[in-house]
């Protein structure tokens, strides 16, 4: 890892002339989220110059702004339409989108089911806070079930959102789920991710104590930390649970892995197969 | 003088000249979702862009994922291009005004078909003209184009191309359904006959370049993604380093500049064709199929003794202010016909100011403006 850890890695990869603070709340995730990221994009040695980060719109949609690469920051729900077009021209840029949950299974839930469809080649992240919190903490489509939220006082009605379950629906070629308490391992499955061909989904649960948290029994920050520490559970050892046992576990670790090419692969080749060229794809 | 080297001729629907100008002027990537009546532009491209260069041809799950592929390619470096119609064309508001904030150059085709919602899909219109100045939220500059003829279509696309690349802005294109579907012979402009113009690239050292910066001319130059001038581009108000900003000067240098980099250069922008207008007492102002129609009555109306002329309108916005005001000077009437309920002719009143007499003729019956409803009306004096 060039000889730098910690703060020294993640130092290198902000802009220091952007103006901080940052908009995060104390006891937010999103900065582990982004600080994981950062780690993973220098573990894999990757030049700034080719990451793309394409952000959507709320808390998490706001991280772009700080990091050092290309970043576009997009709209609500459409930071997949707009990945799917720069690495569609130009297949060398690693593009990178960054979601929400409101983002990424509301508003943009079309988009993502098309990303996973065509498989292309975009690592998602899904920040997912089970709240939409830049706008004062409505219900989003992962708010569990009986939680109490701006637009749903008496408690929400229906059923969180299973991002794993659409994703591999839809034709994704991998998913996996972390939580900014498991850092280490986090940090794992985003390499993995990263690494991987075709459209790839992590997602990242996070603590949104300011509009989540304290309206639904957790009384500090710490707590929600606390509860993702005892909920969360090896997918593995989750699959082996009695379905009376699996109720509030959250299962993480890798879900699936397939292995097949991504649209913008099956793109270039079959440009290739009918001119005799343009496999290179993309262009400086 | 050189002999001019023959042009290629091609017998083809307005849809498919959009095509050929596009490729003409080196579009390569095109993001879209089927709709009638613009369909043709989609398919055509899906047989084509694969089989060219770099080409990219994407069929996009909506109309706001093909505004959003067409601008990420837009930001990567490409020139990029969509079509479509009424219903998606309002769905393409969203990420159009994004465009416009990030100045992304696109070309936008919108085929117009009657509305209001599904409306009439096979049947002309050109009920979308206030749609294209104001259908995204916002003050904002835009430039928007029309086509009366299949040779207009391409060559109205080269232009819509160009004036994309040098103002870095979205370029609508308003087509009607009955120039698209119209089929006759066009000329192919050769290699060199015409202008091509490509987004000007920053030649500063990243270290120096300001995305946002403000120029003499209000376009900065523009590198595509990953060429090392990492930046930030956003949909919010920004400062010249592309980062969010809430300072009231910067919100009013951003929002002037956009604007400015527009209207000062209005000579380029504004384009109309003008027809024996030089002494005409009755001056019909129209654009798109109706402009055709148009023509016919004013040579009709001239053999019947009435000093008629046309001022056809290749630029709806920023309105051809210059050109109505010069007609102005000694035009009795403004004849404004329409296939819509008076879309245009709130341009032609706001700049007439009561001088002339300005005599409206609508169509919203799927049908078009003929010859002889603009001559009775030309005759009307």
């Amino acid at each position: 890892m060039n000889g730098l850890t910690g703060n020294d890695v993640i130092h290198q990869y902000l802009r220091h002339n952007k103006k901080f603070p940052h908009v995060l709340c104390p006891g937010c995730g999103h900065g582990i989220v982004l600080g994981t990221l950062i780690r993973s994009i220098h573990a894999l040695s990757i030049p700034k110059d080719d990451i793309v980060v394409v952000a959507g719109i709320g808390c998490s949609g706001r991280l772009a702004v700080y990091v050092d690469f290309n970043t576009v920051h997009t709209t609500h729900g459409r930071a997949l339409t707009f990945a799917t077009g720069i690495k569609m021209a130009n297949p060398k840029l690693k593009v990178i989108a960054l979601m929400g949950d409101g983002d990424a299974l509301s508003i943009g839930g079309n988009h993502l089911i098309h990303a996973a469809r065509r498989n292309i080649g975009v690592t998602a992240l899904v920040l997912n806070n089970s709240i939409y919190g830049m706008t004062g903490g409505q219900s989003s489509p992962a708010t569990p079930e009986g939680a109490t939220t701006m637009t749903n006082p008496y408690g929400q009605l229906d059923k969180a959102f299973d991002t794993v379950e659409l994703a591999r629906g839809a034709g994704a070629n991998y998913v996996a789920r972390g939580t900014v308490f498991h850092v280490k391992k986090l940090e794992k499955i985003m390499i993995e991710a990263l690494g991987r061909p075709g459209f790839s989904l992590v997602e990242a649960i996070t603590p949104c104590h300011t509009q989540y948290g304290r309206k639904n029994k957790f009384k500090t920050p710490v707590d929600m930390y606390q509860w993702l520490k005892k909920s969360a559970i090896d997918v593995e050892r989750y699959e082996e649970l009695a379905d009376d046992k699996r109720e509030g576990r959250l299962p993480i670790g890798v879900f699936f892995r397939r292995d097949r090419n991504g649209y913008e692969e099956r793109y270039y080749a079959m440009k290739e197969a009918l001119t005799g060229k343009g496999a290179k794809g993309g262009r400086k | 003088m050189p002999r001019r080297k023959k042009r290629k001729e091609i017998f083809a629907l307005g849809n498919e000249a959009v095509v050929e100008g596009a490729l003409l002027a080196g579009c390569s990537f095109y993001g879209g979702y089927p709709i009638t009546p613009s369909s043709e532009i989609m398919e055509i491209m899906a047989a084509r862009l694969p089989m060219t260069g770099d080409g990219v041809f994407m069929q996009m799950e909506d109309e706001i994922a093909s505004m959003g592929a067409i601008v990420g390619a837009s930001l990567a470096g490409r020139k990029v291009m969509t079509a479509t119609s009424g219903p998606g064309f309002s769905l393409m508001q969203e990420n159009l005004g994004y465009a416009i904030m990030a100045e992304a150059p696109l070309v936008l085709v919108n085929v117009m078909r009657g509305g209001p919602s599904t409306g009439l899909p096979t049947s002309p219109a050109q009920a979308d003209v206030q749609q294209a100045r104001w259908g995204t939220h916002g003050d904002h500059p835009i430039i928007v184009l029309s086509a009366s003829d299949v040779q207009e279509c391409l060559d109205m696309t080269i232009t819509a191309f160009n004036m994309a690349e040098k103002y870095r802005t979205p370029v609508i294109l308003l087509l009607d359904e009955v120039t698209a579907h119209t089929r006759e012979k066009i000329e192919v402009p050769n290699e060199g006959e015409f202008e091509v113009f490509s987004r000007t690239v920053p030649s500063m050292p990243p270290e120096w370049y300001k995305p946002y910066e403000e120029t003499v001319r209000g376009v900065p130059p523009m590198p595509p993604l990953g060429a090392g001038y990492r930046f930030h581009v956003t949909g919010l108000t920004h400062d010249r380093n592309g980062f969010p900003t809430q300072r009231p000067e910067e919100i009013v240098e951003l929002l002037e500049r956009i604007h400015r980099k527009i209207d000062q250069f209005f000579y380029d922008i504004q384009l109309v064709d003008e027809v024996q207008t030089t002494d005409a007492d009755v001056v019909v102002i129209a654009y798109g199929s109706v402009a055709r129609s148009a023509e016919l009555a004013v040579h009709q109306a001239r053999l019947n003794g009435v000093r008629a002329g046309l001022l056809k309108l290749k630029t709806l916005f920023p309105y051809p202010r210059r050109h109505t005001e010069k007609i102005l000077g000694h035009a009795r009437t403004l004849v404004v016909p329409e296939m819509n309920m008076g879309q245009m002719s709130r341009e032609v009143k706001r700049v007439n100011m009561g001088r002339a007499s300005v005599r409206t003729i609508n169509r919203v019956d799927g049908q078009i403006v003929t010859p002889s409803e603009i001559l009775k009306v030309i005759m009307q004096g």
